[in-house]
């Protein structure tokens, strides 16, 4: 099964014929092998049968392709009753001539052999209805019917390898069913004259929960998966998952998607989430991990895009409910078609029809984003390891659907299970975010951190977030003296800040008040010096005046003196004695 | 092609006993040796008293889904009694009488009831 590198592909393919069944033309890369035998065996109720009608029909509808169902168990009625109710009406293909239905009753008791004979009625009979119609495909449901009615085995087994020869000339592609033996493939070694192509289905019963799985034993002259595939029979036929993507070469989107909550977004170097990538949000039971993941479906849906949401708990009403009293309102964006909340118990059904349902609807509703809350419900309907190839199987798919995809994972700390996540479904995820319970004294806190995120730088910090009626807000980083503290303690903390910084502040009032003080008094010390100063200046001022006044006077007597006197003869040291006295 | 003997050969009046439809395919060893030893034992043991339809289901394909057919060369005795098919060319006569019902030996049908 060695893949042929692209440069050897100028050699011609083997010519298949797609057989519209869901997922089984991925795996067979094209469909069975044109114009020869497929033998598909597997135990009782693996739908077989209607793989077989499934082929026929899709071939018919979708391929144009007539086909001839030749059935040695049931009637044609009986036929067209069971697929009936996967909308396949083979009665008006019969009308049309697209399909003939030919039941073959082999009946032992009726039947005594008397010589030799070979099968050329079978090969007349199918031969003329082949040709009738133009068939293109053939069913033989189930050929070994004949091994009941016709004791002599070895004119049997010439005859029926003649018929898969003759067929194979003829150019129809065949399948054919067989019952799966004991030990063998199918109870009569009919593998031996089908070579070109089996596909194995196989019923499995595991804690109860049925899984059906489909493998290609053999595919002559093709490359296919080699690995179980599990199917299902759903209302719209067979569906077969070719899941895990074979190769990682998905584009990818440089897009940014926001968790719908503005805090977190800011712990994101750019913002967000790439789109496509998918996150995962790990918490223990109450840490708000749905609240989280309905933040996100409503800012999705805010943005005009279409988001998909699963959720394995609550009905959608409930979480309606719920998200509204956290002022989340989604009912307006299911109203409006933009949302819509599938619900339903993980146990309803085997994992691989969970993953069916996730891949009908989204391929149905065309998401822009997908919530699955919480997957570790899953766990309870598969032990670890099918769980987790479910969900690489659908991280692979969202993510070649390019779709972002945010799942939430409950972790039991106590219990052995948180490993799930941290070892199965954490490497798959593009970003991981972790909520959890600070358990401080007496009291649980909610904090959030980012365990990784590729391609982005991120916080590195445990946020402390509050759920409240208007939705999720994240708290400033409160730092104590030993790291960062949540809560109360958070709250004792802010308080004992409040108080030092009141503190601080009266002292600077305290201070500013001193100043104030010290001013006045100087200014008052000023004021007393001025006026010291003044009187002092006046005194001196007094002085000068009275001196100059005496001067005055003393002159003014010197003229009158002068005046009154003139000076003939006398004493000038008489007269201004005379003067002062006066 | 050889012997489409389709013998109403014995004009007998009443209806025949006897209605054998022997379906073959051309004229495969198997065919030719059923229709030889058909008709050895309607001359033997059942003279006058049957009627054998020889197809050719080459022939008439619609035939074969229409009679169920699967093993070829088939007889299909219609009456008298339960309708029987043998499947193969006949050549176990013991065997085919026992189907057809008739007792082997000439002298009495009181051998069985």
């Amino acid at each position: 099964m060695t893949e042929l590198s692209p440069a050897a592909h100028v050699l011609p393919q083997l010519p298949k014929a797609p057989t519209g069944i869901d997922g089984l033309d991925e795996i067979t890369e094209g469909g069975l092998p044109l114009g020869r035998p497929t033998l598909i065996c597997g135990s009782a109720g693996c739908g077989k049968t209607l793989m077989g009608v499934e082929f026929l029909v899709r071939g018919i509808l979708e391929f144009n392709e007539p086909g001839v169902l030749m059935a040695f168990e049931e009637t044609g009625d009986e036929l067209a009753a069971n697929v009936a109710s996967l909308g396949f009406d083979l009665k008006d293909l019969q009308e049309r001539k697209l399909l003939r239905l030919d039941h073959v009753h082999v009946d032992r008791s009726e039947i005594e052999e008397t010589g030799e004979y070979d099968l050329d009625g079978l090969f007349i009979r199918l031969g003329y209805a082949i040709d009738s119609i133009g068939a293109k495909r053939v069913v033989l449901d189930t050929i070994e019917a004949l091994f009941s009615g016709f004791p002599n085995q070895g004119v049997l087994r010439s005859e029926i390898r003649r018929l898969f020869r003759w067929l194979k000339d003829k150019g129809v592609t065949t399948v054919i069913t067989a019952e799966r033996g004991d030990g063998t493939l199918t109870r009569q070694g009919l593998e031996e004259y089908v070579s070109d192509c089996v596909i194995l289905l196989d019923n499995r019963v595991i804690d109860q929960i049925t899984t059906r799985r489909l493998r290609i034993v053999k595919y002559r002259g093709s490359t296919h998966g080699t690995n179980e595939y599990p199917y299902l029979i759903t209302e719209d036929g067979i569906s077969v998952l070719p899941v895990t993507s074979l190769q990682l070469d998905h584009g990818v989107s440089d897009d940014i998607d926001s968790s719908g909550i503005m805090a977190l977004d800011e712990m994101f170097g750019r913002r967000g989430f790439y789109h496509g990538s998918s996150v995962l949000i790990t918490g223990t039971a109450g840490t708000a991990k749905t609240t989280l993941a309905a933040a996100f479906a409503e800012k999705t849906c805010l943005e005009g895009h279409r988001c998909l949401m699963f959720v394995f708990e609550e009905s959608p009403q409930q979480l309606i409910r719920n998200m509204r009293s956290v002022g989340i309102d989604l009912g307006r964006f299911v109203a409006q078609g933009l949302l819509r909340i599938e619900a339903s118990r993980p146990t309803l059904n085997g994992l691989e029809r969970h993953l069916v349902t996730i891949h009908k609807l989204v391929k149905e509703f065309d998401p822009y984003a997908v919530v699955i809350d919480p997957i570790t419900n899953l766990i309870s309907v598969g032990n670890l390891s099918e769980v987790r190839s479910m969900l690489t199987r659908l991280i692979d798919f969202l993510k070649v659907s390019n779709i972002t995809a945010l799942f939430t994972a409950l972790v039991n700390t106590g219990m052995g299970r948180s490993e799930m996540t941290e070892e199965g479904v954490s490497s798959l995820v593009d970003t991981w975010i972790s909520v959890r319970d600070l358990e401080g004294i007496g009291e649980r806190n909610r904090g959030l951190s980012i365990l990784k995120s590729r391609g982005m730088a991120h916080s590195n910090q445990v946020r402390e977030f509050i759920v409240t009626s208007r939705g999720i807000e994240l708290l400033d980083v409160v730092l104590g003296p030993t790291g960062i503290v949540t809560g109360a303690s958070r709250l004792t903390q802010q308080l004992a800040e409040h108080a030092e910084a009141l503190a601080a502040q009266q002292e600077a009032d305290r201070r500013d008040r001193e100043l104030e003080r010290r001013r006045r008094m100087l200014e008052a010390n000023i004021a007393n010096l001025r006026t010291e100063f003044e009187s002092v200046e006046e005194e001196l001022r007094q002085i000068s005046s009275n001196e100059q006044s005496r001067q005055q006077t003393l002159a003014s007597g010197h003229q009158r003196i002068t005046a009154a006197n003139p000076p003939k003869a006398g004493a000038p040291g008489s007269a201004p004695t005379t003067e002062s006295g006066q | 092609m050889d012997p489409i003997t389709d013998p109403s050969a014995w004009p007998e009046p009443a209806a025949p006993e006897y209605v054998l439809h022997l379906y073959i395919t051309g004229a495969t060893p198997n065919s030719t040796r059923a229709v030889h030893n058909i008709k050895a034992i309607c001359e033997e043991f059942l003279q006058g008293r049957y009627e054998l339809l020889i197809v050719d289901i080459y022939q008439q394909p619609e035939l074969a889904q229409r009679e169920d057919l699967i093993g070829v060369p088939t007889l299909i005795k219609r009456s008298p009694g339960l309708v029987r098919r043998l499947v193969g060319d006949l050549s176990d006569r013991d065997r085919v009488l026992k189907a057809l019902g008739i007792t082997p030996s000439a002298d009495g049908p009181t051998r069985y009831e």
